[in-house]
């Protein structure tokens, strides 16, 4: 790979890295695994004037339980995020999603906290962390905030995290024996989603308690499919309720059209996967 | 002089052998063309058009001349790349249009991807860097994209100066060449029997791209009494030639060299106007030069495959017996002509009839110039398009006249006891077995079986119904009779070379004119050899690809390496032994007429006294006491020009799931029984099929390469051009039948397009077989879930209102980068 000139640097604290990028101005770039930003590098894409690598920061690196929540270091790897027993216990729909990324490769090198900060409207991880009620734990000249994942995606590309400020950290609330499934439709295995579901049920008795539901790429953000989580609950567990339910997914979305899906393509696949989403988490 | 030992060495002919080349090509300790490491050497960049259609006004290197590193930029006139004319061998009318295709443009450029400057720099980043630099000025010229569109009255032409569109046109009746009847009195007289019908069918063939997985480079030292060019290509004795004639260059003053190659299909058989840019410009500043493609620029400028729209007319008793076929091409040259791009749908005009009994054909392909990249040989080469069109059109006969598939095959083709049958395109088929290698495959699929389950799954009512399609299909390779490839005005023959050197030592070291790129020539040719001279297999080095020590030899493609290169290694060997006979029979104080050769042993008939090969390899280096009037040399060189073709066939036949809610289409069961005639080494042969079939069902299913209306290529990377990898396919289950050629010596039939040629059709066939009972009458290739949903939608009768945009998706990874301004501004990680 042959890209643009850069300068680079590669701090061991958070606060080290954020200080690089007040330094570095409008044009610091952070590589956080760069599975998406070393391709735009190599096709001269962007020509930052610094690149700021968190690769050398351990404390961005790791799963812990605090309290009632789960909370991932931005820079877990894929790989790192699918082998994790506190996940796979209580926030499986994330181990699920992630599984489905790209290739071994690329979850080996790639990161939760780059994946939702590149916010790709076809990246398999906005859509569960959106339908998990996470937070975006994100670091800065002026301290550390939380933004709530409903608040995090705000358009194409584009995120609340702010010029000078690092994404370090994913919460999850705990979802404890709830069942999940990330349904992905893309042409080939190593392909973008065209659409995909996201869904986590809670199933009592035969009775869904409760749910939530995540759609990659049926707009510039992820989407939750609030009407289908609404028609959900209370109902007795049933193929038949769920392709009811499941018929609302396209509601609030706003799909794009291209080569591989017209906008009613994917309304049509949100549906059909919503429903495949929801009978396979709460199977 | 030793007596005979009784163990003679296992046959190698037919075994199982681990490719030896494996180790140092997967562990990539070989040299390809991009490690060549030469001081002083110098690296380009080249500058190319983004636009499809313009002409070039000014260009200003002065700030990449800026650049540190760089040594010069050169436009086309700096180098005289624009007066260069590329060659194309296959000139397939005497009236062909062909336009001048220079190294680098000059005044104009004709597709998206064309040269127009080249950045030499120390290093290869200093020249990408200031190829940025370069500023063109291009006035916009409308593009030409449409092939019938191209081919009208007052169309917009690629290259004025011809004052048409269309490159030529071929035309082949067997009415006239009497190997049959007229088409069009078939044709006619079957719309007026009441016993006969007459379909017609569009079948489009996309474009696509070989995809090899080594992008092509180059390296030209021009430092040494002779020039010396490294590249990654499947033909370098041809390129040797053709630099020699194309740039009146001495002959013997070049040695072309290609290494270790990684991947080709075809895409590597080339006069690439990046190889005569690098020579150009070493040869100007007397300094070696490097120039290495990135995928991006592969994608885009190395030529593309396939690319036809298909016309076929078929005039069919009610019964299923075929009167005639009528075959009208129209196939997409791009901007240029390849090497051999022109003859490419020609060669699949003798494969239409493939393997049935038509009595009356013709075909007419009409070749057009676009302003897109050029198409050339991509595996099969002519004949999957032809197996493809025939293959597709017998399904659709077969639900015309509500007949088996399968039966209205058995109907149309020639008898195994038919055999030699010379074709209605004048081909003579010389051994085949149709039924044995059917009767196979139906038994390994189960037909019958899931016949059943399809039509359980219909009264169930499925989410996922279940098609089953056929591919019957022959193919000739092995190309070629010279006297056929001069009869078709082919640039060049079709032989093929070998030479054994046996060293003092008893090893052996075979020269061959073939190259091969992936193909695991070294084993399987190793084991030939071995077989005959009676030595180990460990003791055979093949050497090739070098024209200082292979100097003859026409290369590889269309599966003529074993066919016409494997039976020159034979000659050759024969000749070996040969020479080596009479000093054998001097050293055992015998006559030559008492000798017998087996196992590498020269021995007395009746005694046992013997002399292996290898030991006379030693006695003539010594040469010390040997009879006289004999060259004290036993080494040989041979030259094998075949008599025909062959012709591998198989019964390829495919199962397909078909989401009928998403039109997602997923491989159920794919099983092929091939007849190769004598396999040298199964395991290779697998894996040559494998990887055919892959490439073959990655064209119906995933690969295309669309332009959008101002001429862009629309799949530049990867993430665009969507290529199947393991997890997208399952395991095949393959098999061989053999009828052994009878045209050469070791019985064989090329193996490496086979795969590819049948598969396409059979997959087709399958999804199409799952969908018709909803109305779907056809789906182009690739067939994407979004094609399938829409033309179930549209059969239907649902009234969806899929209009398929071609553009990139804005959620789809990089594409979508380049018009995200976010990309840039956003301060987030990526």
């Amino acid at each position: 790979m042959i890209p643009a000139s850069f300068d680079y640097v590669r701090p061991t604290s958070v606060a080290e890295a954020v200080q690089a990028l007040a330094d570095g101005g409008d044009d610091a770039k952070i590589l956080a695994g760069g599975q998406s930003f070393i391709p735009v590098l190599r096709l001269r894409m962007g020509d930052p004037s610094l690149v700021v690598d968190l690769g050398g920061i351990a404390e961005l690196r790791g799963v812990r339980e605090e309290g009632d929540k789960i909370v991932v270091g931005a820079m877990t790897t894929h790989h790192d995020v699918t082998r994790d027993d506190l996940l796979n216990q209580h926030v499986k729909l994330i181990s699920e999603a992630t599984k489905t990324v790209a290739d071994f490769q690329v979850r080996h090198r790639g990161t939760l906290g780059g994946a939702l900060a590149h916010a790709d409207p076809a990246g398999d991880l906005a859509a569960p962390t959106l339908a998990l009620d996470a937070e975006f734990v994100i670091a800065g000249p002026d301290g550390e905030r939380t933004v709530a994942s409903a608040d995090f995606f705000e358009d194409y590309f584009t995120t609340a995290i702010g010029p000078q400020e690092i994404l370090t950290a994913i919460r999850f609330p705990k979802y404890t024996g709830w069942g999940a499934r990330y349904e992905k439709f893309n042409r080939v295995a190593q392909a973008w989603s065209i659409v995909a579901v996201a869904a986590t049920v809670k199933v009592e008795g035969g009775t869904i308690t409760d749910a939530r539901i995540g759609l990659t790429n049926m707009a510039g953000t992820p989407v939750r499919a609030r009407g289908v989580e609404s028609a959900l609950v209370g109902q007795t567990m049933s193929e038949e309720t769920v392709r009811a339910a499941a018929q609302a997914a396209a509601e609030g979305t706003s799909p794009t059209s291209d080569a591989d899906a017209g906008s009613d393509y994917r309304e049509h696949l949100a549906k059909v996967l919503t429903g495949r989403a929801v009978l396979a988490a709460a199977g | 002089m030793t007596t005979v030992e009784n163990s003679a060495p296992a046959q190698e002919i037919g075994r199982d052998r681990r490719r030896k080349e494996d180790r140092r090509l997967i562990t990539g300790r070989t040299r390809w063309t991009d490690n060549q490491a030469i001081t002083g050497l110098l690296h380009l960049s080249i500058v190319r058009s983004p636009f499809a259609h313009a002409e070039i006004g000014s260009i200003d290197t002065s700030a990449a001349k800026q650049v540190p590193g760089v040594v010069a930029v050169y436009t086309a006139a700096d180098i005289g790349a624009d007066a260069v004319q590329l060659p194309c061998a296959w000139p397939i009318t005497k009236d062909m249009k062909s336009p001048q295709r220079p190294a680098l443009a000059g005044s104009r450029v004709n597709f998206a991807g064309e040269g127009v400057a080249v950045v030499v720099a120390r290093t290869a980043a200093a020249a990408k860097d200031a190829a940025e630099l370069v500023e063109v000025d291009y006035s916009e010229l409308e593009p030409v994209l449409d092939m019938e569109e191209a081919l009208k009255e007052g169309a917009t032409l690629v290259h004025p100066e011809l004052g048409t569109n269309e490159n030529a046109q071929w035309v082949f009746d067997s009415g006239e060449a009497g190997s049959g009847g007229s088409a069009s009195e078939a044709i006619a007289a079957a719309e007026k029997a009441d016993d006969q019908v007459v379909i017609t069918r569009r079948f489009r063939q996309q474009r696509l791209v070989p995809v090899f997985m080594e992008p092509r480079s180059t390296v030209v030292d021009p430092t040494g009494e002779q020039l010396v060019m490294w590249s990654s290509t499947q033909v370098p004795h041809i390129l040797k030639t053709m630099l020699a004639l194309t740039l009146g260059l001495p002959e013997h003053k070049i040695r072309v060299i290609a290494p270790d190659v990684g991947g080709g299909f075809g895409g590597k058989i080339a006069v690439a106007p990046e190889e005569v840019v690098t020579l150009l410009v070493a040869q100007k500043l007397g300094k070696p030069v490097k120039w290495t493609e990135t995928r991006s620029e592969s994608l885009l400028t190395a030529h593309h495959g396939r690319d036809q729209i298909q016309d076929l007319t078929v005039a069919v008793t009610k019964d299923g017996v075929i009167k005639g076929l009528d075959v009208k091409l129209i196939a997409d040259m791009g901007a240029y002509l390849g090497l051999v791009g022109p003859g490419v749908p020609i060669l699949g005009a003798f494969m239409f009839n493939a393997i049935y009994k038509i009595p009356a054909y013709r075909f007419d392909c009409t070749n057009v110039f676009t302003t897109k990249t050029l198409t050339d040989a991509y595996r099969g080469a002519g004949r999957p398009e032809a197996t493809f069109g025939i293959e597709r059109m017998m399904d659709e006969v077969a639900v015309e006249l509500g007949i088996e598939p399968m039966e209205l095959r058995k109907k149309n083709w020639i008898k195994h006891e038919e055999f030699p049958f010379t074709t209605v395109s004048t081909l003579t088929y010389d051994t085949g077995n149709y039924e044995a290698a059917t009767e196979q495959a139906m038994s390994m699929f189960d037909y019958d079986g899931l016949r059943r389950e399809q039509q359980e799954r219909r009264d169930r009512g499925d989410v996922k119904q279940l098609g089953l399609g056929i591919s019957t299909f022959t193919e000739m390779c092995g190309l070629a009779p010279s006297r056929v490839l001069g009869s078709l005005d082919y640039g060049a023959g079709g032989w093929e070379t070998a030479a054994i050197r046996m060293l003092p030592t008893g090893k052996a070291e075979v020269v061959v004119g073939v190259s091969p790129h992936g193909q695991g020539h070294e084993t399987a040719f190793s084991q030939i050899i071995a077989d005959k001279l009676g030595i180990p297999f460990e003791d055979v080095e093949i050497l090739h690809g070098d024209t200082q020590s292979s100097y003859r030899g026409l290369d590889t493609y269309g599966s003529r390496s074993l066919a016409v290169g494997g039976i020159a290694m034979v000659k050759a060997a024969e000749k070996v032994v040969e020479k080596a006979k009479p000093i054998a029979a001097y050293m055992l104080e015998a006559s030559e007429d008492d000798l017998e050769f087996t196992a590498g042993k020269f021995s007395v008939k009746g005694t046992d006294k013997g002399v292996g090969i290898q030991d006379v390899a030693l006695a003539v280096f010594a040469a010390h006491d040997y009879p006289e009037g004999i060259e004290p040399d036993i080494d040989a060189h041979a030259t094998f020009d075949p008599e025909n073709f062959s012709y591998p066939h198989g019964t390829h036949l495919c199962a397909v799931e078909v989401d009928t809610e998403t039109g997602f289409v997923s491989l159920y069961k794919y099983v092929c029984v091939d007849d190769i005639g004598t396999v040298i080494n199964p395991l290779i042969v697998e894996g040559q099929v494998h990887g055919g079939l892959a490439q073959g069902i990655a064209q119906a299913l995933y690969e295309d390469a669309p332009y959008d209306e101002s001429g862009t290529l629309l799949s530049g990377t990867l993430v665009d051009y969507t290529l199947p990898s393991a997890a997208d396919l399952i395991s095949f289950d393959t098999a061989n039948t053999s009828t052994p050629s009878t045209t050469n010596p070791l019985g064989v039939k090329g193996v490496g397009e086979a795969g590819t040629i049948a598969s396409t059709p059979a997959v087709v066939n399958a999804v199409l077989d799952a969908v018709r009972q909803y109305g779907v009458k056809d789906i182009e290739m690739p067939t994407t879930p979004y094609r399938v949903w829409t033309a179930l939608n549209s059969a239907k009768g649902t009234g969806a209102q899929s209009d398929e945009a071609n553009v990139a998706s804005p959620g789809a990874g990089l594409g979508s980068m380049a018009k995200s301004d976010s990309v840039k501004n956003q301060g987030g990680a990526l």
